[in-house]
C-alpha cells in the first residue's frame, strides 16, 4: 500500500516515513504544497497523510485541488488544531479522516488501513480469497488456517492483488506500489516476487494475463 | 457626596430655596417701601381733609374738647381704626380727636411727617397747622398696624412656599432620577454583559453627555477585542508549533521502539535529540515573547556597549548554535554607547545573530557593522545566506512565518521577537537583502538613544 506523506516538519516527516514503512506501507514524503501537488499528479497513492499547515500554503488547498480533479484517494488530515470546528471543516473539505497532533504512530497506520479498506468497498479488516486470508493490521497471511511467512515486497504484491480481486495489475502498477521514489527498482523484481508467492501459496493463485499483467486466479 | 442624584437634588433644592428666599426678601422690602409711601400719602391727604373740614366750620374749634367731635374714618374689618386724628389749638388745647387716638399729642412737630413713641407704640404722624383758625391737625398711623400689613403680604407669600417646597423637592428628586436613567441603563447593560462580549455599545439614542464615555468604552472594547484576537491567533499558532515537534518526537520514539534494526533505531534517537533541541528553543522563544509583552518596563534603560554585547553573544552562540560561520564585529561598535533596555537589545540581537548563523553557508562570514547618520545609528548584522525573497519580505516578522529558505531549527519566531523587542525598546528593525546576496538585519537606534 503506497502512501504519500505531506508534512513540513523534518523530524515528524522522517518519523512517519520510517514508522509507516515499518508498518508495511510504501511511503513517499514531501514537505511543501507544491511538491505534494506534483506528487499527486504524477503517482498513484492508496492514501495521503496531509498536514494542514504548510510553508507555502494550506493542506486544505491540496485537498481541494485533489477533489476538484475527481481524485478519490483517501486523505488523512494531520493537524495541531483539533477543535470540533476544525475537524468538521476538515472533513467537509473532503478529508476522510482526521488526527490531532501529537498522535500515535500505530493509530495512523490503523486509520490508513481502514481508509484503504473502505475505499476498496470492504467492511471487514481481513481480506479473504479462496483459502487465503490476509490481515493488513498484522501484515500476516494464512493459507487454510496455517500461517505463511512472506517478505515485505511479497506481502505488498499480494495485498494489492487481493484488495481488488478480478482487477488486472500491470507490472508498472505493482512496481509503483512496491517502491518509493528514492528506491531502486530491480528490473525483474515483480516476476521474482510473484514466483515466490506461487511457490508459497499455490501455483494457481496468481494468473498471468499475457501482455497486460497479473490478477488473482481461482484455481489454487 | 458620592451620588450624582443626591448632589443634583441638593444643589437644585438649595438654589431654589435661595431664589425663593431672596424673592421673599425683595418683596418684603419693596412692599414695605410701597406701603409706607401709600400710607404716608394717605396720612397727608387725611390731614389736609380734616384741616379743610375745620376751615369749612364743620368742626368748631371753639367747642369744648369733651364733646369730642366725631371724625369720619374709613373702616376696614382687619385694619380698623387705622388712622387716628387729633385737632389741637395752637395754644396746646386738645379740641377734638378720633376714637383710637391717644390723649397725648401725637407729634411735637409743627408741620410735616414725624414719628413719636406713645405708650410704647410708634406712631407715624402728619401735622398740618392752620394759622387762620389757630388749630393744628395731627393724623397718625400706628406703625404696628403698618407692619402687620407688610407681614401679612409676606406671610401670604411664605405659606404657599412652605407647602410647595416638599412638592418641589419630590419633583426635583424624581426628575433628576429620570434624567439619570440613561446612565442607569448603560450600567445595567454593562453589568449584564458576558465577559467575552466585546461588541461596541450602540451609540444611537444616548444623551450627548454620555456619548464621550460610551465612545471611550467602545474604544476600549475594540482594543481589548484586538488584543484578545491576537492572543487567540498566537495560541493557535503556538499550539501548532508545539504539537508538531511533539508529534515528531513521539513518532520517532515509536519508530525506535518498534524497530529491531540498530541503524533505524539510532537514527530515530538522533532525530529525537535534534527535536528536543528545537522544541527547547521554541519554548524559550515563546517565553521570550510572553515576557517582552507582559513587562514593558521591568528593567530601566542602561548604558550599553553594543560591541561588547555582540562579542559576548557570538561566543555564546558559536558554542551551541553549531554555525561554521565567522562573526566579525566592527571596531566602531565598541565606541558607541547607547541608552536602552539591555535585555531587550540583547534579545533582539541574539535572535538576529542566530538567524544569520542558521542561514550562513559553512565558512561564511557574518559582519556586524555600524552606520551613523544625523537621525540614527544603525547596527547591521549581515550574512551571506540566501536572503529573503521579495514576496516574503512583508511576512517575515509575522509570528511563526517560515519562508522558503527556512533553517532546519527555525521556528518562524526569531524575526518577530527581534522586531517586538526593538519596538519595546523604542528602536526599530529593518530588513533588506544585500546587493551581493544575503540578508542585512538592521537595528535602527534613533538619535535620542545614543549617549
Amino acid at each position: 500500500m503506497r502512501v504519500l506523506i505531506v508534512e513540513d516538519d523534518d523530524i515528524l516527516r522522517d518519523g512517519l516515513k520510517v514508522g509507516l514503512g515499518l508498518a508495511g506501507f510504501t511511503t513517499d514524503a514531501v514537505a511543501t504544497r507544491e511538491s505534494a501537488e506534483a506528487a499527486l499528479a504524477a503517482g498513484s497513492f492508496d492514501a495521503v497523510v496531509l498536514d494542514l499547515m504548510l510553508p507555502d500554503g494550506s493542506g486544505s488547498d491540496v485537498l481541494k485541488k485533489l477533489r476538484d480533479a475527481r481524485n478519490d484517494t483517501p486523505v488523512l488530515l494531520l493537524t495541531a488544531r483539533d477543535t470540533v470546528a476544525d475537524r468538521v471543516s476538515g472533513l467537509d473539505m473532503g478529508a476522510d479522516d482526521y488526527l490531532g497532533k501529537p498522535f500515535d504512530l500505530d493509530e495512523v497506520a490503523a486509520r490508513l488501513r481502514a481508509l484503504a479498506r473502505r475505499s476498496a468497498g470492504r467492511s471487514t479488516a481481513l481480506i479473504e480469497w479462496a483459502t487465503i486470508r490476509l490481515d493488513p493490521a498484522r501484515q500476516s497471511v494464512e493459507k487454510a488456517g496455517t500461517p505463511v511467512r512472506l517478505s515485505r515486497r511479497e506481502y505488498s504484491i499480494l495485498h494489492a492483488l487481493m484488495s481488488q480481486p478480478g482487477a488486472i495489475f500491470s507490472k508498472a502498477t505493482l512496481e509503483d506500489k512496491l517502491y518509493g521514489w528514492q528506491e531502486e527498482v530491480e528490473s525483474n523484481a515483480v516476476e521474482v516476487h510473484i514466483h515466490h508467492l506461487r511457490n508459497k501459496l499455490g501455483p494457481g493463485l496468481i494468473e498471468t494475463v499475457r501482455g497486460i499483467g497479473y490478477r488473482l486466479g481461482s484455481d489454487i | 457626596m458620592r451620588s450624582i442624584r443626591a448632589r443634583l437634588f441638593f444643589i437644585l433644592l438649595v438654589t431654589t430655596g435661595l431664589m425663593w428666599l431672596s424673592a421673599t426678601l425683595w418683596i418684603f422690602f419693596s412692599t414695605r417701601a410701597e406701603v409706607e409711601q401709600v400710607l404716608d400719602a394717605r396720612l397727608m391727604e387725611a390731614a389736609k381733609m380734616v384741616s379743610s373740614l375745620v376751615v369749612n366750620q364743620e368742626i368748631d374749634p371753639d367747642r369744648p374738647a369733651q364733646t369730642k367731635a366725631k371724625i369720619p374714618i374709613l373702616d376696614h374689618p382687619h385694619y380698623d381704626r387705622q388712622l387716628s386724628c387729633q385737632i389741637w389749638s395752637l395754644d396746646g388745647t386738645l379740641i377734638g380727636k378720633s376714637e383710637s387716638a391717644p390723649e397725648t399729642t401725637l407729634s411735637a412737630h409743627a408741620t410735616g411727617l414725624s414719628e413719636t413713641v406713645i405708650n410704647g407704640e410708634t406712631w407715624r404722624v402728619y401735622a398740618v397747622e392752620n394759622a387762620e383758625l389757630g388749630v393744628r391737625v395731627l393724623v397718625g398711623d400706628n406703625l404696628r398696624i403698618r407692619d402687620r400689613l407688610v407681614n401679612d403680604v409676606v406671610k401670604g407669600l411664605l405659606f404657599p412656599a412652605l407647602l410647595i417646597i416638599p412638592l418641589l423637592a419630590t419633583l426635583i428628586w424624581l426628575s433628576v432620577g429620570r434624567g439619570l436613567a440613561p446612565l442607569r441603563k448603560l450600567a445595567g447593560d454593562l453589568a449584564a454583559r458576558d465577559a467575552s462580549d466585546l461588541h461596541p455599545i450602540k451609540e444611537t439614542a444616548t444623551p450627548s453627555e454620555i456619548s464621550p464615555v460610551l465612545r471611550a468604552l467602545n474604544g476600549l472594547f475594540g482594543r481589548v477585542a484586538g488584543a484578545r484576537q491576537r492572543e487567540q491567533n498566537f495560541i493557535a499558532f503556538a499550539a501548532h508549533e508545539l504539537r508538531t515537534p511533539l508529534a515528531g518526537l513521539k513518532t520517532q520514539a515509536q519508530v525506535a521502539l518498534a524497530s529491531n534494526d540498530a541503524e533505524i533505531r539510532e537514527k530515530a534517537l538522533g532525530q529525537i535529540v535534534a527535536g528536543v533541541d528545537r522544541t527547547g528553543r521554541l519554548v524559550r522563544q515563546l517565553l521570550d515573547i510572553a515576557s517582552v509583552e507582559a513587562s514593558e518596563t521591568t528593567r530601566a534603560a542602561a548604558e550599553v556597549n553594543p560591541g561588547d554585547m555582540l562579542v559576548s553573544l557570538r561566543n555564546e552562540l558559536l558554542g551551541h548554535a553549531g554555525g561554521a560561520a565567522t562573526v566579525l564585529v566592527d571596531p566602531g561598535l565598541f565606541h558607541l554607547r547607547i541608552r536602552i533596555n539591555p535585555d531587550l537589545l540583547r534579545l533582539a540581537a541574539r535572535n538576529l545573530m542566530e538567524n544569520a548563523l542558521h542561514h550562513s553557508p559553512a565558512g561564511g562570514t557574518i559582519l556586524c557593522t555600524l552606520e551613523k547618520d544625523d537621525a540614527a545609528a544603525t547596527i547591521a548584522i549581515d550574512d551571506d545566506g540566501p536572503g529573503i525573497p521579495p514576496e516574503e519580505m512583508p511576512h517575515v516578522t509575522e509570528r511563526f512565518f517560515r519562508g522558503r529558505f527556512k533553517a532546519a531549527i527555525g521556528s518562524g519566531l526569531g524575526l518577530s521577537i527581534a522586531e517586538l523587542a526593538l519596538h519595546h525598546a523604542d528602536a526599530a528593525l529593518e530588513l533588506r537583502n544585500r546587493a551581493k546576496g544575503g540578508l542585512s538585519a538592521r537595528i535602527v537606534l534613533p538619535k535620542d538613544l545614543i549617549v
